[in-house]
Formats: C-alpha cells, sequence, structure tokens
C-alpha cells in the first residue's frame, strides 16, 4: 500500500521533470528562431535594398574622337591630352545619336542623361592609347543616377509619381533602350573608385583601402603589444596590488566607449605629435586602443588554458621561464591567442564613432596611397553615404554595409576555422 | 653551512661517511602562513631508491619539490633550512636553477608529455643543454633514454607521432626517458604511479628498481607496497614533521614510532 503511493509519487514527479525539461528546450528553440528571424529581416532588407548597386546603367555609344576637338594643337602632348575637352566628345556622340535635340534646351537635358563623368572614362582610355585618335570607338560609359535609378524600377516614369523625366527624355531613354544600347552592367565603380559626388561614380576602394591601412597598422601594434602584455602578466609578473590594479583597468578599458579613444587619439596623436589628420595611421593608432584591451584579454585567458603541467614539465627539465614560455606556453596559446586578435580586429574594422574624431570623415576622392593620406574607412563610408538624400546613394550605402559585412564574415570565419583547426584537448 | 646541519651532518653516520647524495638540515617550508614542513633532517643517498610516505597533505610533495626548487615558482612559498647536492648548497645564491634542474629530474603525478612528438619529446632537454652535438647524437641520446625507460621497443616505428597519443603507463614512461635523457644524478618522483594501471605500475616499478644503479631516487609515494617493493629506505612524513627514517625492511618490520606503525598497518592514511 504504502510502496505503491511512493511509486505514484515518484511517477508524478518524474512527469513534472520531463515537462520541466520539455519546456525549458522550447524556451531555448523561441529564443533562437527569434533571433534567426531578426536576422534575417535585417540581412533581407539590406540585400534587398543594396543588390541593385552592384550593376550600373550604362549606354553604349559610338564615339568619334576628333583630333579637332580632343587635341587641336596636333602635339600629342599628355598635359593637353588629359585636360582635353571630352564632355565634348561624349555630347557630339549623344547629338550625333538623337539629331532631334537641336535646340539648346534641350541638348542641356539630352546631356543630363548620361553621367557627368563619363568623359573621365574616355578620357582613361585616350591617355592609355593616344594613337586610337582620329578614329571611332565604340563604349560603354555610365548614365546618370536618375536614368539609373530610373531603370532600376527605384524611380516611377509619371512626373505626379514623383519621376524627374519629361516625355521627351523617357522617348530618348527608351529609344536607347529598344536598340539595345542602354544596359544595366557590373558596376565597377563601385569596387574601384574613391567616393564621389555623382552616385553613379562613386565607390568604395578608397574606403577599402584606408581601412586596411588602418587595420594593417592596427595589427601590427596590437599584436604584439597585445601577446607581451598578455604573457608578462600571465607568466612573468607577480600577483600584487599593482598587478591587480592592471588587471582591473584593462578590463575596464575594454569597456570604454570608443569615441573616448577617439578624442584621445584626437588630442595626442593630432594635437600634441601632429601626426597627419584623417589619416589611416592615426586611425590605426586609434583603433589599436580600441582594440588592445579586447586582445589582451583573450590572450590572457588563452595562455590561462594552457594547463600548468606543461610549464612544470618545462621548468623540470631545466628550462627558463622565457623558455618555458616560447617553447611551449605560447605555441600552445597562439591559436586562441589569433581567434581573439581576429576578433579585436573585427571589431576594429566597424569602429566608426573614434575615426569621425580623427577626421576621417572627410570626403575624399583620391584612393589613399599611403597609412599617411587623407582616407576613410568603410564603415564611415557607410555614414557618409546613409547622410545624402539621393535614392541612388541609399542602394550605395547598403552595397557597402553588405561589403563591411563581408569582410567581417570573412575574418570571423578565419577566427572559427583557426579555432576548429589548431583546437586541442588535452 | 648553517651550525643546524653541521650538527645533523655529524649525527648522520651516512652523511657523514659522505654517502649522502642530498642532505636536508633543519628544513622548513611556509605556503603563505601555513607552515608546511617543520624542521626536516634527511640524508639521502646515492644509488638508493629513497620513498617518502606519509598521509596526504603531510607535506612529502613540498619536500620533493625543495630539492629540485620547483617551490620557487609557487608564490608566496618560503624555503629556510639547508639542502645540499653533493655537499654544495643548491639555495646558494650563486646557484643556477637551471643547471640543478638539470641534474635533479623530476616525474610527475599525473603523466604530462609534451604535446610534440615522442622524439622531440625526449629530445627537449638534450637540445635544452646542448648535449648533442649532431643530429647522430641527438638520436642517439633518444633512442638510448627510451631504451632505459623500457620504452623503446613499444615505439620505435612511431617516433614522430605525438606523445600525448600513448597510454598512460607509456606516457610515464616517456616522462622518465625524458627526465633521463638529460643525464640527471638524481630523479625525484611524485606519486608517479598513482595515475596507471597494474599492470603499467608493475613496469614503472621494475624500471624504478633498473635505474637505482645510475641515479639516486627520491619517490613519493601512496602505496605502502609499493615503498616496500622498490626503496631501500624510506621516510615517513607526519603533519609537516619527519616522524622516521630508515631502511626500509626495518620501518616495515619494526618501526620505531607510533605514528609509523599505525599508519604502515593502515590505522590512517
Ligand atoms: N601551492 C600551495 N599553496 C598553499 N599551500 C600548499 C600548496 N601546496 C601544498 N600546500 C599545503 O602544504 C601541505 C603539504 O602539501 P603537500 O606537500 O602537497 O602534501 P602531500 O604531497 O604529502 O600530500 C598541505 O597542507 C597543503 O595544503
Ligand atoms: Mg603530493
Amino acid at each position: 500500500m504504502r510502496s505503491s503511493a511512493n511509486a505514484d509519487r515518484v511517477a508524478a514527479r518524474l512527469r513534472r521533470r520531463y515537462a520541466a525539461e520539455k519546456r525549458f528546450r522550447a524556451y531555448g528553440v523561441a529564443a533562437i528562431i527569434i533571433a534567426l528571424g531578426f536576422l534575417t529581416v535585417l540581412l533581407a532588407s539590406i540585400i534587398a535594398d543594396g543588390y541593385t548597386a552592384f550593376v550600373q546603367t550604362e549606354v553604349r555609344l559610338s564615339l568619334d574622337l576628333d583630333p579637332s576637338v580632343i587635341d587641336p594643337s596636333g602635339k600629342r602632348d599628355r598635359a593637353d591630352l588629359s585636360s582635353a575637352d571630352y564632355a565634348a566628345v561624349v555630347h557630339n556622340a549623344l547629338l550625333a545619336r538623337f539629331p532631334e535635340a537641336s535646340d539648346r534646351a534641350a541638348r542641356r537635358r539630352l546631356f543630363r542623361l548620361i553621367s557627368q563623368g563619363a568623359d573621365l572614362e574616355v578620357r582613361k582610355l585616350v591617355l592609355a592609347d593616344p594613337s586610337i585618335i582620329g578614329s571611332r570607338r565604340e563604349m560603354w560609359l555610365p548614365m546618370a543616377a536618375s536614368v539609373d535609378q530610373l531603370i532600376k524600377g527605384n524611380m516611377a516614369r509619371a512626373p505626379e509619381k514623383g519621376g524627374q523625366f519629361s516625355e521627351r527624355e523617357l522617348a530618348w531613354i527608351d529609344a536607347l533602350q529598344a536598340d539595345g544600347s542602354l544596359k544595366t552592367r557590373f558596376n565597377k565603380w563601385l569596387f574601384t573608385g574613391g567616393d564621389s559626388r555623382q552616385p553613379e561614380l562613386a565607390g568604395l576602394w578608397g574606403a577599402v583601402v584606408g581601412s586596411f591601412y588602418s587595420l594593417l597598422v592596427t595589427l601590427a601594434l596590437s599584436f604584439p603589444l597585445g601577446v607581451a602584455t598578455a604573457v608578462y602578466l600571465e607568466e612573468f609578473a607577480s600577483r600584487n596590488r599593482w598587478t591587480d590594479l592592471i588587471e582591473v583597468n584593462i578590463n575596464n578599458l575594454a569597456a570604454v566607449p570608443s569615441i573616448v579613444f577617439g578624442l584621445l587619439g584626437l588630442e595626442i596623436f593630432l594635437n600634441v605629435f601632429e601626426l597627419p589628420r584623417s589619416s589611416p595611421l592615426v586611425g590605426g593608432l586609434v583603433l589599436t586602443l580600441v582594440s588592445l584591451p579586447t586582445i589582451i584579454i583573450a590572450a590572457r585567458v588563452s595562455l590561462k588554458a594552457v594547463p600548468p603541467w606543461i610549464r612544470e614539465a618545462a621548468l623540470g627539465l631545466g628550462a627558463s621561464r622565457l623558455q618555458m614560455v616560447t617553447h611551449h606556453v605560447l605555441p600552445l596559446a597562439m591559436p586562441g591567442i589569433l581567434t581573439g586578435t581576429i576578433i579585436g580586429m573585427a571589431r576594429a574594422i566597424g569602429e566608426t564613432a573614434p575615426l569621425l574624431m580623427i577626421g576621417m570623415v572627410a570626403f575624399i576622392v583620391d584612393v589613399p596611397a599611403t597609412p599617411l593620406d587623407p582616407a576613410t574607412a568603410l564603415p564611415v563610408q557607410v555614414y557618409l553615404w546613409a547622410a545624402s538624400p539621393e535614392r541612388a546613394f541609399i542602394e550605395r550605402t547598403s552595397a557597402a554595409i553588405l561589403v563591411l559585412l563581408c569582410f567581417l564574415a570573412a575574418m570571423n570565419a578565419t577566427a572559427i576555422y583557426l579555432r576548429k583547426h589548431f583546437e586541442r584537448r588535452w | 653551512m648553517s651550525t643546524t646541519s653541521d650538527a645533523y651532518l655529524r649525527q648522520d653516520a651516512d652523511a657523514a661517511a659522505g654517502m649522502a647524495k642530498i642532505t636536508a638540515g633543519d628544513v622548513n617550508v611556509h605556503y603563505g602562513d601555513k607552515h608546511a614542513l617543520k624542521g626536516i633532517n634527511l640524508a639521502i643517498r646515492a644509488n638508493e631508491v629513497t620513498a617518502l610516505i606519509g598521509p596526504s597533505g603531510c607535506g612529502k610533495s613540498t619536500f620533493l619539490r625543495c630539492i629540485n626548487r620547483m617551490n620557487d615558482l609557487i608564490e608566496g612559498a618560503r624555503v629556510t633550512g639547508l639542502i645540499t647536492l653533493d655537499r654544495q648548497d643548491i639555495y646558494d645564491r650563486e646557484l643556477d636553477v637551471v643547471q640543478l634542474r638539470a641534474r635533479v629530474g623530476m616525474v610527475f603525478q599525473k603523466p604530462n608529455p609534451f604535446p610534440k612528438s615522442i622524439y622531440d619529446n625526449v629530445a627537449y632537454g638534450p637540445r635544452l643543454h646542448g648535449l648533442a652535438h649532431s643530429t647522430a647524437d641527438l638520436e642517439e641520446i633518444v633512442v638510448t633514454s627510451l631504451e632505459r625507460a623500457g620504452l623503446y621497443d613499444e615505439v620505435k616505428d612511431r617516433l614522430d607521432e605525438p606523445g600525448t597519443g600513448l597510454s598512460g603507463g607509456q606516457q610515464q614512461r616517456l616522462c622518465i626517458a625524458r627526465a633521463i635523457a638529460v643525464s640527471p644524478e638524481v630523479i625525484l618522483m611524485d606519486e608517479p604511479c598513482s595515475a596507471l594501471d597494474p599492470i603499467a605500475t608493475a613496469k614503472v616499478e621494475e624500471l624504478i628498481d633498473e635505474l637505482r644503479e645510475n641515479f639516486t631516487i627520491v619517490i613519493v609515494t601512496h602505496s605502502m607496497q609499493q615503498a616496500a617493493r622498490v626503496s631501500q629506505r624510506t621516510a615517513f612524513f607526519h603533519l609537516g614533521e619527519l616522524v622516521e627514517v630508515g631502511d626500509t625492511e626495518q620501518i616495515f618490520t619494526n618501526p620505531q614510532h607510533k605514528l609509523t606503525q599505525g599508519y604502515i598497518t593502515g590505522r590512517f592514511g
């Protein structure tokens, strides 16, 4: 009698435990689904906004490289050639295509359809090979951003729905499209150019190079500094009030808002040391401050994870402390340290605020050639484009975000690979 | 040399006869406030196995770690008194601790091969101390050490495989090979068999007996039988004090002290 009542109680308790476990699993699954949902929505909206920026509407024009327009002096002087009126060449080609645009107003409207930077493409071609002057060339040239947006369907045709084009302009565009002279092609400007006021010419390359130089400086400084600090604190320093104080402060530094490091950089690197403003060198120095605590903490954790008996074994054989560290502890901790470094770098590549403080937010057209040239960085470029009102910059903002995300994903994938590949079980 | 130890050396016949490889005179160890070893006087003879026995926490490992100064690494550990190796004070400021550890090897409780190849494990010490003048030299040292550790036949075909892939007993013998590759004079062993199964234990015990010919061995063990099997001298520690030391046979058959008697008959421990 008693034992059966007991068995009932046990069974009831078991049922409750199973139910609680099931509930807990359900909470977990729900949390993951919600998180994944947000992530999907975020990615989907960025991709939906941004994928069109990877193509650009171009027009095929038959250009008459007339020597009397390009090189009236006939001397083929490079300086003359680079300052020649290539816009006229482009405009003549358009007029040849649409001879009916004869009055000034019509011509201005016609010329407005093509990018103001189209002449630069012609110039590039001629400068690369001046012997083509005098011949006829067929070229694909970028259309103005407004035409691009119309073709991509981001702008309505009808003026009452926000369309910017008159009947006549629409007719020209339709005519070009009808005979296959108007196409969307891969947007090479996005990946080769610096920033520009013309959305169709604006590129990320300047920002990518700026980010690259900054990260190079950051890596070159924060990796050796971070590892040396971590090794000293973990393997050499004795634990006392000073090392405790240092440890607490490193942990605090990891939580300091990055804009504070930017202000520090502004004051020290720019005002005191007078390093060049807006340069990736200063950007890298500031990002070093941002990523150093992360790297130190990650390196210390990896060093701590090396079991103490490895150290005892080495010391017991007569290794000095330095030999113990360089022969055994550091190699074993390296995968973890590298992972931490990459995560620190990934944080640095996404930092915007501190770079704003040191002037990497300027409008810079040229791609930086050295870490001392003025530059922006990828996230700052996103910030700059996001502040531009043109519809064409909206899609480019999303495209820039996608490029940035790709960099981050690649870095994190490398970190995961390192962790998986070099992971050690004791 | 301090007076206590002089007195002690005079008193101990072995030490006086110069037979002692290692002597400890009034050795005290503190971990912070904790007095872990209290006035230890002990002479350890050359080419003998000396077993240190006693209940957990009585200071056996602490004493062992004094002999190769591994206690230096523990923060807050303080060693006083005199320990000599071949009549030389090992805590002398002039003495290089790296040199000392080349002369006094250690085998730990848990087999701790480096996560490297079997070859590199054994070659590490000789490389560190520049004992080999050529690759062939080094290879010879590695092979001889593995042979002396009774491991060579088992691993000769896979010297480049990781040492961590061996069985526990093999790993411990690899650690012994690694220690003897440096040609130490003394080998300290801290419960070297406590992580091993009985068969592996038997092999290691056999090995210890062979090694005695060339090395002075100090072994900490939890097992009375092991102490009886492998050692010639036994020292019994209790609560940080050396209660009794003597020939193993005498300690196990005719202990002088009540505590020793209690411990070896299993009344506590
Ligand atoms: N690193 C240490 N820090 C503080 N106390 C320690 C440390 N190592 C050992 N002790 C203490 O010293 C005493 C002796 O320890 P130990 O030599 O390891 O004993 P045994 O090896 O005989 O079991 C123990 O009470 C232990 O708690
Ligand atoms: Mg112990």
